[in-house]
């Protein structure tokens, strides 16, 4: 084990080249709904317990697939109102499983990216080729199911290994080339893109998916009340729109059907996305579009910054 | 270091379900639902009658809202006692001015822990729904069959035999169950269960014995888990019902019928400091136009005439 995973170096927030987004946009704002698949009975992971207490669990694996059969239609349909398109954090199994949900979002020009094969297979304990072959798969699915060349990962249940990001690399070079696997959702260290080390040396990034603004984390995790999400959206979006004016930030929305589309919740969504929204200099865009944006304009200045400053203030 | 290669094999992964137990089904693909005089939203409440003994055996699983101290938990035992000696008189009270009329669900040995208020119940005419025996006999997955066949007869020839009612309603205590629930329920002439939340419509779910009708009864909008659960404040609790109250109202206004299903526990929401949240919920929903007021076999029977 290490004392630093090693993905990126420290860049201080201060003085740093500025990010410029497309139409003079302060903010790049996302929303990436975790669409997902929960095993009722899968196999064991000696490191994680996939459900609490005896089989069958279902409860948790009740509400989930409430957000498959109810909470699906309501939050595409919303951020359809507002004029998002959803980058999915894709439980890949579910093409198969729940094809139509698929089928809605492609037709809705919605980006899909990995989120291995199912929320309740953890990467703990997976061989290196385990891993591999896992995120493989997942790739290969999105391809064959929706014929997009997945740009981004979200481990499983944010499971991870020392390996992860580089085999995610790795694989989707080798299945797409530089088409794919060019950015993580994994990593909350910053709330601008940042390059990401990775053993095939590409240029990849790390895009902000915010674990505060995580419905999950705030309802589960953090028990808010949810016209308190609400305000806790408005205010996130404020001061990254305030500092954006001087150097162009991103804002994402990590929901999940099975939270912010439960209808004691859907009000207090739809008022931070009817605010967000209705500012004039918002970038609405999704995960890969940042990424690439960030890649073809910023990435080698921002690189050349953070070396320059691996040394203190000079 | 590696797992068993089963762990990267996936023998469900194909359309529908990983599970038998019912079909994949999206709310808005199916037939839209009608409540009766063209009303919207139906209003289903539902009052818990617990028993929590004290020789609590939390075996194996932890009680939700259970003893938690060392025996004899006097705390425990007697704050959730409370809601049957006042909580509920206090809600009787709310939902008759409201002219609301609950459905109860009722662990079986409450019948003789209390007379009269059963006496008053089967008075009232309220629908009763079983409730399991007692709030530490788990309907979990490692229970014997033969075991959990006992509890569930003992629950419901109690219950039907004291309000003279064919009980054909269910909620497992905490809503756990094993994987033999659903079958053991139907075979007792048990035609809907309201432990499964993973939809705000019922469906039809499959068991050995036959279907048995799944009612939602929401778990996200019960107080004990808004309140104790989230540690929510009762201002929260009253703004989330109504939030969820005009969510529905207007989605079932768009599409079709939906159901606001509230679970409320005597011993939580039947709080002095709490009933009045209950009271705004009602003055919100009241005056909304499209409500119909229905006990959980009217829900059932309404939607069931549907699904020809």
């Amino acid at each position: 084990m290490k004392n630093d995973p090693g993905y990126y170096d420290y860049w201080p927030y201060h003085q740093r080249p500025k990010i410029t987004w497309p139409k003079g946009a302060k903010v790049a704002f996302w929303v990436a709904p975790n669409i997902e698949f929960y095993e009722l009975n899968p196999p064991t992971n000696p490191h994680r317990k996939a459900w609490p207490g005896p089989y069958p669990s279902i409860g948790g694996y009740g509400i989930r697939d409430y957000g498959n059969r109810v909470g699906h239609m309501r939050q595409m349909q919303l951020l359809e109102k507002y004029g998002i398109r959803g980058s999915i954090s894709l439980s890949t199994a579910l093409c198969d499983h729940h094809p139509e949900i698929i089928d809605l979002c492609k037709e809705r020009d919605w980006e899909f990216f990995s989120h291995g094969i199912y929320n309740t297979r953890y990467t703990y304990g997976m061989s290196a080729a385990q891993e591999r072959d896992m995120i493989r798969d997942s790739i290969e699915s999105i391809y064959k199911h929706t014929g997009q060349k997945c740009a981004g990962y979200l481990a499983p249940a944010l499971s991870h290994s020392d390996d992860t990001i580089d085999l995610f690399a790795e694989v989707s070079s080798e299945l797409f080339g530089d088409d794919a696997g060019f950015y993580t959702c994994d990593l909350f260290h910053d709330d601008q893109p940042t390059p990401i080390h990775t053993r095939s040396g590409k240029k990849f990034v790390s895009v902000p998916y915010s674990l505060e603004m995580n419905d999950t984390i705030a309802y589960v995790v953090n028990k808010v009340e949810p016209r308190q999400y609400g305000k806790m959206l408005k205010a996130n979006f404020d001061r990254l729109y305030q500092e954006g004016a001087e150097n162009g930030t991103i804002m994402c929305i990590p929901t999940h059907n099975y939270q912010v589309s439960c209808p004691h919740r859907m009000k207090a969504f739809e008022e931070a996305l009817e605010y967000i929204t209705g500012h004039s200099d918002v970038w609405v865009t999704t995960g890969r579009e940042i990424a690439s944006h960030f890649i073809a304009q910023h990435y080698d200045t921002v690189l050349a910054d953070i070396t320059a400053k691996q040394e203190g203030m000079k | 270091m590696s797992l068993d290669k089963s762990y990267l094999q996936y023998p469900h992964r194909h359309y529908g379900m990983d599970h038998k137990l019912y079909d994949w089904s999206m709310l808005t693909d199916r037939p839209a639902v009608a409540w009766p005089d063209g009303k919207k939203l139906a209003l289903w409440i539902n009052l818990n009658i617990d028993f929590f003994p004290l020789n609590q055996r939390s075996n194996p699983v932890a009680v939700p809202g259970g003893m938690k101290m060392p025996y004899p938990d006097l705390r425990h035992y007697s704050l959730r006692d409370y809601g049957n000696r006042i909580g509920i008189y206090r809600l009787f009270k709310v939902l008759d001015q409201f002219g609301i009329k609950p459905t109860i669900a009722i662990n079986g040995a409450m019948v003789q822990r209390a007379p009269y208020l059963m006496d008053l119940i089967k008075d009232r005419g309220d629908e009763v729904i079983g409730h399991g025996w007692q709030m530490d006999m788990l309907h979990h997955g490692d229970v014997n069959i033969e075991e959990e066949r006992q509890w569930i007869t003992d629950s419901l020839s109690v219950l039907r035999e004291r309000f003279d009612q064919p009980v054909t309603g269910w909620l497992s205590p905490s809503r756990l169950q094993s994987v033999n629930t659903p079958q053991l329920l139907k075979e007792q002439g048990v035609s809907f269960m309201c432990d499964w939340v993973n939809d705000d419509m019922p469906y039809q779910f499959t068991t050995s014995a036959g279907e048995i009708t799944a009612l939602p009864l929401s778990n996200e909008l019960e107080d004990f888990f808004i309140l104790n659960n989230n540690l929510h404040s009762e201002d929260s609790y009253a703004q989330q019902i109504i939030d969820a109250g005009d969510y529905l109202l207007n989605e079932a206004t768009e599409q079709d019928g939906r159901i606001l299903a509230l679970n409320i526990h005597p011993w939580m929401l039947g709080q002095p400091h709490r009933i009045a949240s209950l009271e705004q919920v009602l003055r919100h929903i009241c005056g909304m136009s499209s409500i119909w007021n229905a006990t959980a076999s009217d829900i059932l029977a309404c939607w069931t005439l549907q699904q020809q």
